[in-house]
């Protein structure tokens, strides 16, 4: 079982997607997942690495919309997807009401596992199960944060949910 | 000092926030240079032993692969043990990765792939094949305990126990009330969520451009010049953004060591980031045993205790730290025995995690004290309350400050700890056991060296400077904050720069003293800058403050003022433009007072109250409601400390319930290494925490009157939480984690 000569063997393979509102066609090994282009290739750093399982959730990022863990994605799965990291969700001078929230409620302390948090707590709101703080808490789950900021993220998630509906408060009383 | 402050003391958003929310902060392994040479580490699979061949043909096939380093090939280092030794290094031979083909530990590394992509390295080490000649290894402390020793040369005098006082031994014999206990905690692993990597970009003149994760860029570049032989100016260390640390990146790690090796011999960049397995093989907090026996007389005054503490070491260093002597300045007792011993093991060398020694011997003391509450039938809390001590009896020193009494009183109303039902398994909330239980918490108050320097421009902004790191311990916006007092500025007029070995030399981010040192370098430096400012003043036509001194002006508004009347002044602005200047640069060092701290100690004090419900049937236990009343002397951010010690509450939460390092003694081989299956609080394990501080004032401590909050916020949480699970279930588990399998094991058992 020689893997040695595979990068010979495997064709590359074309595929287009859109990161942030940018189109890509790139021709990518098979091998290379989403995680690996974006932090390498693309150099877009943001998304985070933390174990490269699964098991994290720093490499959260939103595809169609949905919230997936890039590191278990390989990128030439992902022909015509459209991809959002958290570079693509707002700038230091126009935040996105999810990243505002994060800063006013101090919801990072070393910030790493943060925009896999703030990608999660989007995917999150827009799947519309969220009823209460435990739901929050709950559904949050696959995001860890080792500075156990977890208290404030949740205050984050509530606010901007909150400014919208103030459907959470209105579940818990 | 102005009096309405525009920042110190406000709950002031982190100034790195922006960066950090949108991707833009960037950390160890994310600096880009085309045609970067990438390296994976293959770690070796036994614990003890040699290695008999390495064939690394297979992989050197492997397209991209560019070489591949085992000890057989490394190029040389230095050759001597005191180039290997970092700032902080232990007694003992520091690791020298492919050094040679003796195997020390568990996925110690073997050899580092390196090649042109990420993928074809971590590929390609797939492929090297390593015979190891294995030896019987020996992980299992408990197994090994007997070996165990008084570590012959002390990493710091104050690790020591004190020698015994009274005669602990008698005054136990004799006393109505007692309770030994043995307490045991399985290694933990710090698991921040950045890996560590690093990224050496080589410059064209052959200089080094590192990016490290660590906490001391200056430590880094020590170690790098002194190993590698380089002259400092070739090489600058950076780490302006730290994701996470707890201690682990303390000393360089060996994918520093690899980066510039294979960076040098190569001559070009490089990039080596651990994967989160490698993550678990170096530097843990080591499993540990511990007995305290403690007596009372019937009112609960300590008679006598005595605290024996033994952890794990490696074969190569002598890990250690203060697990005993926290017992020893508590409470008052007079008649107090502490003993402390390592044992060596097959394993790396462990090393500082939050709160290194308090987090371990704090915890044993404190599930003993709550034995003990019930041993003599009073409530556990009155029980601290009649053996508290205004004094360090360890060292026959006075505290700077305690304002212990007010964690007590403030916590407990929070809590409402007086609607407690003293017998365990006497509260219920449906088919859950609820139990309450409480801690005390101490920590050290430390300086250490520091260095800052204040630049004050005409513009009427600020840059700060030193080499300082923030591990996201909010050391950014902190010093910003004391910079923006000194000048009455907001916070937005000052710049800080951090985390880099080019600044004013600062020492390692650790043991709480960064705020307390580098804030009062910080406080320094601006206040040097303000007396240059006078000095030019008095130089002016009529000036007004022509004869005041530096400790009787401040700046308030832009102008040189006399603290005593803000009327009289002159305008920075004027100062600078008749002195013909744009700027003026200040430096200052801080240490600690030695003359102070021959009379003083100083500590930082939490009382901690948890309320736990535990599945009365599955025994499923849950955290459901913290709340950590905290002294600390003066809060420079009442946001950004809260979040310290949060994150300490939910570290110590981890140890209480789910942080175990599991080794399979047999071959001596960690087998839960990745966040599967080494459980670290998620989301959903963490509730209600609430944080109180409390005030202190201690103009002793160090000069900006800061005693640090990066550990206290986890020492007593895993005994608060253990004592509330007796409160909930009558049952004393004594081996941490306290998981679900012995819960119903202690039930099993009754
Ligand atoms: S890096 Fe993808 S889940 Fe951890
Ligand atoms: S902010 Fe550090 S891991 Fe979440």
């Amino acid at each position: 079982m020689d893997i040695g000569s595979r990068n010979d063997a495997v064709p590359l393979c074309s595929t287009a997607f859109v990161i942030n509102g940018q189109q890509f066609t790139l021709e990518l090994h098979p091998w290379v997942t989403l995680l690996d282009l974006l932090r390498g290739a693309l150099e877009l750093s943001g998304t985070k690495k933390g174990c490269d399982h699964g098991q994290c959730g720093a490499c959260t990022v939103l595809i169609d919309g949905e919230r997936i863990n890039a590191c278990l994605k390989l990128a030439v799965s992902l022909d015509g997807a459209r991809i959002t990291t958290i570079e693509g969700l707002g700038s230091p001078e126009s935040l996105h009401p999810m990243q505002k929230a994060f800063i006013e409620h101090d919801a990072f302390q070393c910030g790493y596992c943060t925009p896999g948090q703030i990608c999660s707590a989007i995917g999150l709101v827009s799947e519309g199960r969220v009823h209460s703080r435990a739901d929050i808490r709950e559904l949050m789950s696959g995001n860890l944060c080792r500075c156990g900021a977890y208290t404030n993220i949740a205050d984050a998630i509530e606010d901007v949910m909150g400014q919208g509906r103030n459907q959470i408060r209105e579940a818990a009383e | 000092m102005p009096i309405q402050s525009k920042a110190v003391g406000l709950p002031l958003s982190r100034v790195e926030g922006p960066l950090k929310v949108t991707g833009g902060a960037r950390y160890a392994a994310e600096y880009f240079q085309p045609g970067m040479l990438f390296g994976v580490v293959v770690p070796a699979t036994i614990a003890a032993g040699q290695i008999a061949s390495i064939d690394v043909s297979a992989a050197e096939r492997f397209a991209g692969v560019v070489k591949i380093f085992t000890h057989e090939n490394r190029p040389s280092t230095a050759y001597r043990d005191s180039k290997w030794k970092d700032q902080v290094a232990l007694p003992g031979h520091p690791f020298r990765p492919l050094e040679s083909d003796r195997i020390l530990f568990d996925g110690q590394p073997v050899a580092l792939v390196v090649a042109e992509s990420f993928e074809a390295a971590r590929d390609a080490a797939t492929l090297v094949r390593v015979h190891y000649l294995p030896e019987e290894s020996h992980t299992d402390l408990m197994r090994a305990i007997h070996t165990s020793y008084c570590p012959p040369i002390p990493r710091a005098k104050e690790m020591m126990p004190p020698p015994p006082r009274g005669n602990a031994q008698a005054a136990f014999d004799r006393a109505t009330n007692r309770i030994s206990a043995d307490y045991r905690m399985d290694g933990e692993h710090h698991n921040p969520m950045e890996l560590f990597a690093t990224t050496v970009l080589l410059g064209d003149d052959g200089t080094l451009t590192i990016h490290d994760k660590t906490q001391g860029s200056q430590n880094s570049q020590d170690y790098v010049c002194n190993v590698f032989g380089l002259a400092t100016e070739t090489v600058v260390v950076r780490n302006a953004y730290v994701g996470g640390a707890f201690g682990q990146a303390l000393r360089p790690k060996y994918q520093l060591f690899f980066a510039v090796m294979a960076s040098l011999d190569l001559k070009r960049s490089m990039k080596v980031e651990m994967s989160r397995r490698e993550m678990f093989y170096l530097t843990w907090r080591p499993s540990s045993f511990q007995t305290v026996s403690l007596a009372a007389d019937r009112e609960g005054h300590l008679q006598a205790i005595r605290h024996h503490a033994v952890h794990a070491t490696s074969r190569y260093e002598d890990y250690q730290e203060n697990v005993a002597n926290w017992s020893g300045l508590a409470y008052r007792c007079d008649n107090v025995e502490l003993s402390y011993e390592i044992v060596k093991l097959d394993v790396s060398t462990p090393g500082d995690m939050r709160a290194p020694g308090a987090a371990t011997g704090v915890t044993a003391l404190e599930a003993a004290m709550d034995e003990l509450a019930y041993e003599v039938g009073i409530d556990p809390l009155e029980l601290r309350l009649r053996n508290f001590v205004h004094r360090d009896q360890n060292q026959d020193k006075d505290l700077t400050s305690k304002a212990l009494h007010a964690c007590y009183r403030e916590g407990a109303a929070r809590f409402g700890w007086a609607g407690r039902s003293p017998e365990p398994g006497s509260m219920r909330d449906g088919v859950d056991l609820v139990g309450w239980g409480m801690a005390t918490g101490l920590w050290e108050a430390s300086m250490s060296p520091a260095e800052a320097k204040v630049q004050y421009c005409a513009n009427g902004t600020v840059v700060v400077s030193a080499a300082a790191s923030d591990i996201g311990t909010g050391t950014y916006t902190i010093l910003g904050q004391i910079a923006a007092e000194c000048f009455d500025l907001q916070i937005g007029d000052v710049t800080v720069r951090l985390g880099d070995s080019t600044l004013p030399k600062t020492g390692v981010e650790g043991g709480s003293w960064t705020a307390a040192s580098s804030g009062s370098a910080v406080q320094a430096a601006a206040k040097a800058v303000i007396a240059t400012l006078l000095k030019h003043a008095g130089e002016l036509h009529n000036s007004p403050l022509a004869r005041a001194s530096a400790d009787e002006v401040e700046v308030a508004e832009g102008r040189l003022v006399l603290e005593a009347n803000h009327q009289v002044g002159v305008a920075i602005s004027e100062i600078m433009a008749t002195a013909g200047l744009s700027s003026i640069e200040e430096s200052a060092e801080v240490g600690p007072d030695k003359a102070l701290a021959r009379k003083f100690a100083a500590y930082t004090h939490s009382a901690v109250f948890v309320e736990v419900k535990v599945d009365s049937e599955l025994g499923v236990i849950r955290v459901t409601r913290v709340v950590s009343a905290v002294a600390a002397g003066r809060i420079l951010n009442p946001k950004t400390a809260r979040s310290q010690i949060l994150g300490g509450i939910v570290m110590g939460l981890g140890m209480a319930l789910h942080e175990e390092g599991m080794i399979d003694h047999r071959t001596g081989r960690i087998v839960n290494h990745n966040l599967a299956e080494y459980h670290i609080p998620a989301h959903a394990d963490v509730e209600d925490l609430q944080v109180i501080f409390v005030d202190e004032d201690d103009d002793k401590a160090s000069p900006i009157g800061v005693k640090g909050l990066g550990e206290i916020g986890i020492v007593g949480v895993a005994a608060a939480i253990s004592n509330a699970i007796f409160h909930a279930t009558g049952k004393r588990v004594r081996s941490f984690p306290i998981t679900i399998d012995k819960i119903l094991e202690s039930e099993i058992r009754q």
